[in-house]
């Protein structure tokens, strides 16, 4: 199994630590990763994009131009990454913000709306980890206990008491996801 | 199963200096690689291994503490990118002059000039083919993976102290900046003083004693024919890494009719093009230089019997592909395939270029 | 009359004077009247006399000096042009305990290695600098230094120095005691036994700061380069007595240690 994902949004969603999350769950069960942001002054406020390939096989490219799944968070992250979905791909993208939704045929696309449940949980750090929990009811390539474990090796230990705020984020996500066809 | 981490490139080069026993890295800021000295300093190696990390005024201080560390015969490193190795490029020759052992990292972006912060290969030229003046090369490592950005600290301190002459770690933005697995190798110790001693005890300064004669760390000779000779030592080291040290990986290229020659981050694009190529029914294959000096020539001239044609994917206007057709000595055809000022060329481009340059040119 | 025997000069009772065994044999290249012999010599007794062959390392310039390691029989390090102070540094910072001094003239310290002087200064680093300051390029022919006096006829100034065209003499020894991380900075010169005797005192001075860890110690000498001033050594030191000491007088600048860190510590930021 070899899955590409890219994860693109604004600077400041976590896009890079819901790529690092994701990199790690693949390592706690014995995956190869590979995670390449987009990096320098554009990170700055700008738009902010993660590729992250997870492969029970060695990794080879890991900048692509194709990719199975895009989890989109702003309006110029789908412009940009729609067309650079493989036929039968996966797009779930945060509604909050895009005007001009993705019109592909040939895609699973889903949605989350993940800006407006972190706003009423009060909690907009979680944001990522509730669009997370949504991917993962999509397209179930890391079992949760591999995020908790990954969570557990990635964060220092005095963050850990924030583990289980965000497995519950990741369950939130999960159960509020939509299909749109 | 070792110390499992996902780490970047540029933070992995600076946990493998510690755990390697290196003694001192001397270095100055620049995108794309400064988390190596962040990193260093943020584990403030100095209070574990007794590592010195110095932030230098500038790479032209940095790359001359290097040839201060190395004249003690210590293992000694820096790190920066493509303008930053220009600025080093005088304290480079000197050291190669005086047979400084040493590691340089260069984390390549686009050039000219300042040019940009995103990826590259343009430094081929200027890492294989001396770089600063003079008739000297660098030992050069070119990693793909954050793995061998680990492994190769160690491998390229190792050669170094073999040959006496600096050593490089070519890389490239996108392997400094990418996360990978990697396992950790354990702790080793730093050399105490005996060890340096019994080490680099015949050439190092240590420290003139009664016992033996003055050990200088210069490159200047004002006799003509003496600095023949040395020039001519210089050139016979160079031909031992040529015989002795020449590392590549070849993937799928039993069989190739058409071999993609790539290294850094080009060859795990190539890879993928290798395997969109063999979808397609092309037999394609990837050599991989793993040292860009001394480069793998014998066994691309041996591939050559065999290839329809090869090509050489950089991101650069076409360095690597010089040596590629030296290599192939006419046998069959050479191309080159490169984007350049930090666009990294996409899998499919590499595939493009297959079928344009060589299968239908 | 019977003729003197050598043995009888030589005999032990009679020695006045006696080379350093830190002196090589290899003559000096170096000029009659010219400066940098008198200077090695001293560093070379006072390694002698502390007992730190050893433990010593030098660090040679680019210049008339680059040679200096034929002279001064310990380990050397010999210096891209102006680096000196860097390559001392990487040294020093690898075996703490050993010392380390750098020895330069005007262009390696002054124009082309300024940077490293000063960062090198500044950081406090525990190891000597010694700056031979003749206001000219000698080993390149006589061209303007960065502390060629205004009006000064040089190769390249043939005109004499303008501060228009040129700038100004840079007195970085001046500079160089403003930085906080200098112990010592004095200058001294070597054309005279009673300055000779001062300035070994300072090079002394200078080795014994490097145990103490109290920064920098910076000696400039004032010297003389009578092939590259085309005159006579004698005239030379008369030039320079006349010319140079009244831009750059002698005696100690900064004697102490490196300036304490709360001086420079914002309040805010105090741990």
């Amino acid at each position: 199994m070899t899955e590409e994902i890219i994860i693109a949004g604004f600077g400041g969603q976590g896009v890079l630590s819901m790529g690092k999350i994701l990199a790690y769950s693949g390592i706690m069960q014995d995956q190869e990763v590979s995670w390449f942001p987009s990096y320098g002054p554009e990170m700055r406020g700008g738009t902010a994009n993660v590729t992250v390939i997870l492969s029970d096989d060695r990794i080879s490219s890991p900048v692509l131009n194709q990719f199975d799944t895009a989890i989109i968070l702003n309006q110029q992250s789908l412009d940009k990454f729609e067309s650079m979905l493989k036929p039968g791909g996966i797009l779930i993208y945060d509604p909050n913000g895009i005007f001009n939704p993705p019109t592909r045929t040939d895609l699973k696309i889903f949605k989350i709306d993940g800006t407006r449940l972190a706003a009423e949980k009060g909690q907009p750090k979680i944001f990522n980890m509730i669009v997370l929990g949504a991917f993962l009811k999509a397209k179930p390539i890391v079992k949760i206990e591999n995020v908790r474990k990954g969570l557990e090796k990635s964060l220092p230990e005095r963050h850990h008491k924030l583990i289980p705020m965000n497995l519950e984020a990741l369950e939130l996500g999960e159960q509020e996801l939509v299909e749109v066809r | 199963m070792g110390d499992i981490r996902l780490m970047k490139g540029n933070e992995v080069i600076a946990e493998a200096a510690i755990r390697c026993g290196c003694d001192a890295y001397f270095g100055y800021p620049i995108t794309p690689q400064s988390e190596v000295m962040e990193t260093l300093m943020a584990r403030a190696p100095w209070e574990e291994t007794g590592m010195v990390v110095l932030q230098a005024e500038s790479e032209v201080a940095s790359i001359n503490m290097l040839f201060g560390g190395a004249s003690a015969g210590k293992k000694v490193m820096t790190s920066s990118s493509s303008p930053g190795i220009s600025l080093m490029a005088e304290g480079i020759s000197y050291m190669a002059g005086a047979e400084l052992p040493g590691l340089i990292v260069n984390v390549q972006r686009g050039g000219p000039g300042l040019g940009t912060i995103q990826p590259s290969q343009a430094d081929y030229f200027q890492a294989t083919k001396g770089g600063g003046h003079g008739d000297y090369r660098l030992f050069v490592l070119a990693p793909n993976s954050v793995q061998e950005m680990a492994d190769f600290v160690d491998l390229g301190f190792e050669k170094s102290f073999k040959y006496r002459n600096p050593a490089m770690i070519l890389t490239d933005g996108v392997i400094g900046q990418m996360m990978e697995k990697v396992e950790l190798t354990a702790f080793k110790p730093r050399w105490t003083d005996l060890q340096v001693e019994e080490i680099s005890g015949s050439w190092a300064a240590t420290g003139k004693n009664k016992n033996r004669k003055q050990h200088i760390m210069t490159s200047l000779e004002m006799v003509s024919e003496r600095q023949e000779k040395n020039n001519e030592r210089f050139q016979a080291k160079y031909k031992q890494m040529q015989e002795e040290d020449v590392m590549f990986e070849e993937i799928q290229c039993d069989d190739a009719e058409y071999i993609i020659v790539a290294y850094g981050v080009s060859s795990r694009i190539s890879a993928k093009a290798v395997d969109l190529l063999r979808e397609k029914g092309i037999k394609a294959g990837l050599f991989r230089p793993i040292t860009l000096f001394p480069f793998p020539n014998k066994r691309i001239n041996e591939l050559a019997d065999k290839a329809k044609g090869f090509l050489s994917v950089e991101m650069n206007a076409g360095q690597m592909v010089e040596d590629v057709r030296l290599s192939v000595l006419g046998k069959t055809k050479v191309e080159h395939f490169g984007r350049m000022g930090g666009i990294i060329a996409t899998p499919s481009e590499v595939v493009e270029a297959i079928e344009s340059k060589l299968i239908g040119g | 009359m019977t003729a003197i025997k050598v043995e009888d000069i030589i005999k032990p009772d009679n020695l006045v004077y006696k080379k350093s065994s830190v002196l090589t044999d290899v003559p000096m290249h170096y000029c009659y009247g010219c400066s940098h012999g008198v200077v090695h010599k001293l560093i070379a007794e006072v390694i002698e006399e502390m007992n730190i062959q050893e433990d010593v390392v030098g660090v040679a310039p680019v210049g008339c000096a680059v040679m200096a390691y034929y002279y001064l029989d310990i380990d050397w390090m010999q210096a891209a042009h102006g680096r000196a102070p860097a390559v001392a540094t990487g040294y020093k910072r690898v075996n703490p305990k050993k010392y380390v001094f750098s020895y330069q003239g005007d262009g390696d310290l002054a124009a082309i290695g300024t940077a490293e002087t000063m960062h090198a200064v500044n950081r406090g680093e525990n190891i000597v600098m010694i700056f031979i300051n003749n206001a000219i390029y000698g080993m390149t022919g006589g061209q303007m230094a960065p502390t060629s006096l205004v009006g000064q006829v040089t190769a390249t100034s043939p005109h004499g120095r303008d501060v228009d065209l040129n700038g100004y003499p840079l007195k970085i020894t001046e500079l160089v005691a403003q930085l906080p991380g200098a112990a010592y900075v004095t200058r001294q010169s070597v054309h005279t036994p009673g300055n000779v005797r001062k300035t070994k005192k300072a090079i002394r001075k200078a080795f014994e700061n490097c145990d103490k860890k109290i920064g920098t110690s910076f000696i400039e000498v004032v010297s003389t380069c009578n092939s590259g001033w085309k005159i006579d050594p004698v005239q030379s030191n008369e030039w320079m007595v006349e010319n140079m000491f009244p831009f750059y007088p002698l005696g100690d600048i900064k004697d102490g240690e490196r300036d304490d860190v709360d001086k420079y510590l914002v309040q805010k930021l105090k741990k």
